[in-house]
């Protein structure tokens, strides 16, 4: 309990002393890069919220949700079927193979050309730079599923259905959540670049925009967004994670300390 | 030819062929079960005995369907078994890879009852009464992981009961229990026979519970295995821990097992 709220106070104690470190340490900068952070948060206030909040933090985010969770279906489904279906394995892991080595960043480029500037150019990108990192952690924990617990289905006779619901997809849980967050950073990583390389909306566009022409407040208002965004998706990421796995984290701790 | 069997058979209920079983082929193809003739009677208590690694996890799961029969085969009711049959249950020997580990040990139980699709009433009433006949009852919420390894061998047997199988086999259940634990389950193995009379198999490798539990015993011996002998085990019913175990017509049958494994090969 103790170490707990040590940890806790620990968590949020250090990134608060971190902003105000910067708050005091900047105040008085009279460098054009790094401008006080309270011009930063001023201009923070007066880009995001609620000037371009629709208009590019709301059209980034419903890309990133809307892209990680095609790629999560997708990347879950197609790992289903690539582990338990052998023709699929032959044919699709090679091509997986081949893909997964591409940075992703690199997609984007490619997108662009074959389908222009457009949101479905952006959602595309990000979807299947993410779909890889999932779909590869669900074959190698559908494959890794111990051989005792397909020889308890198979005596309880229970279906295919079953199976593959009540003992496939918990078994391989704690290996499709950490696929899944690779994903999520990929994805974000792939939001931002899509935006930054082929886009005149959303986050990444406006920080770039704001390089380009030398507000260097506003591009450091952006990166602080970016920032926050990405913190806080981890964050819920890991609560839900921890939730939904909590047998895993509890047999693990146990295991530890046992 | 089955059907001549019939009527002399009419008690049988399973039957292990001529059964053979080599992991591999070709070369490299390992002869784990050489040739494996027995019946079992509905319900009747026969246990297994034999050294550890002579093959008795193989023959088990043959018998459960789970791998082919290289020769020979294993049938219930005189209808060879090629996969899981409906009316067969088995416990595993390794308990720790045979619960499901993200499920509280009741849902464990509802696992294969959601698959049978019974009323929820029933199901419950099945899991209750399971729970309580290993003693459970009060750890029905926590997670296998959370309990010790008898404890969780328990729980694999009290999921093997709540599905009412009409065969039950169970493959060295009572090794990880302590001593009073182990009695008691025994008493519980008899009683479940009594009550719901159902045919039990049972390896073993403690010679006096293969003994005090059996109608017969089929001892396993040499690699790879054959039966060495089947032995008939005539000890009054009902049988008790102390009273039976005390009888001297038990150390006779024991010790009459007992050589048989003990005689060099
Ligand atoms: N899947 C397998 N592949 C190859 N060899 C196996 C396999 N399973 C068991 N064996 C071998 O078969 C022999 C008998 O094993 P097992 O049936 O587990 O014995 P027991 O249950 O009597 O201790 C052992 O030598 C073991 O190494
Ligand atoms: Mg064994």
């Amino acid at each position: 309990m103790n170490r707990k709220a040590v940890n806790w106070s620990l968590g949020v104690g250090a990134p608060l002393l971190l902003v105000a470190l910067w708050w005091t340490l900047s105040s008085t900068s009279t460098n054009t890069f790094f401008p006080p952070l309270s011009i930063i948060l001023e201009r923070f206030q007066a880009l995001w919220l609620f000037d371009h909040f629709t208009s590019d933090v709301l059209l980034s985010l419903r890309n990133l949700l809307l892209g990680y969770a095609l790629a999560t279906v997708i990347g879950v489904g197609l790992g289903f079927i690539i582990a338990l279906v052998p023709v699929a394995r032959w044919v699709l892991d090679p091509l997986i193979h081949f893909f997964r080595g591409i940075p992703p960043v690199a997609l984007v480029p490619i997108f662009i050309s074959l389908i222009g500037f457009g949101v479905e150019m952006r959602l595309l990108s990000i979807t299947l730079a993410a779909l890889f990192p999932t779909l590869i952690a669900t074959v190698d924990g559908i494959r890794s599923v111990d051989s005792g617990l397909k020889d308890v289905s198979a005596v309880y006779r229970l279906t295919r259905r079953e199976k593959m619901v009540q003992v496939y997809l918990p078994a391989a849980g704690p290996h499709i959540a950490s696929g899944m967050q690779v994903s999520l950073q990929v994805a974000f990583i792939v939001m931002i670049a899509s935006e930054m390389l082929g886009s005149s909306q959303g986050i990444g566009a406006m920080t770039l925009l704001a390089q380009q022409s030398f507000m260097i407040s506003d591009m450091w208002a952006g990166i602080l967004l970016l920032g926050i965004i990405g913190f806080a998706a981890n964050l819920l990421f890991e609560i839900i994670k921890n939730k939904v796995l909590a047998w895993y984290v509890g047999s693990k701790r146990l295991a530890r300390t046992a | 030819m089955a059907e001549a069997n019939v009527s002399s058979d009419a008690t049988v209920r399973l039957r292990v062929d001529g059964l053979a079983k080599s992991y591999g082929t070709g070369d490299k193809a390992k002869v784990v079960i050489e040739d494996l003739t027995f019946t079992v009677n509905a319900g009747e208590m026969v246990c297994i005995v034999g050294p550890s690694g002579v093959g008795k996890t193989t023959l088990l799961k043959c018998l459960a369907g789970l791998q082919p029969a290289t020769r020979g085969q294993a049938s219930i009711d005189g209808r060879t078994i090629s996969g899981p049959p409906p009316e067969m249950a088995l416990v595993f020997q390794d308990y720790n890879r045979s619960l499901m580990p993200w499920l509280t040990v009741r849902k464990n139980l509802m696992l294969p009852l959601r698959h049978l699709r019974l009323p929820a009433a029933e199901a419950k009433e099945r899991c209750d009464s399971a729970l309580e006949a290993v003693g459970l009852s009060h750890a029905e919420h926590q997670y296998p992981w959370q309990l010790s390894g008898g404890m969780q061998q328990r729980v694999a047997i009290a999921r093997a009961l709540a599905y009412r199988p009409e065969i039950l086999i169970m493959d060295e259940p009572f090794a990880s229990v302590d001593a009073q634990t182990r009695f008691d389950l025994e008493d519980l193995c008899l009683k479940i026979r009594q009550d719901f009379g159902m045919t039990i198999l049972v390896v073993t490798h403690d010679i006096d519970e293969a003994v005090y539990l059996s109608d017969r015993v089929v001892v396993l011996g040499s690699k790879p295995a054959k039966v060495l002998k089947i032995v008939d085990v005539d000890l009054p019913a009902p049988r008790d821990q102390i009273t039976t175990r005390s009888l001297p017509e038990f150390a006779r049958q024991r010790t009459d097992v007992l050589s048989l494994i003990k005689r060099p090969a």
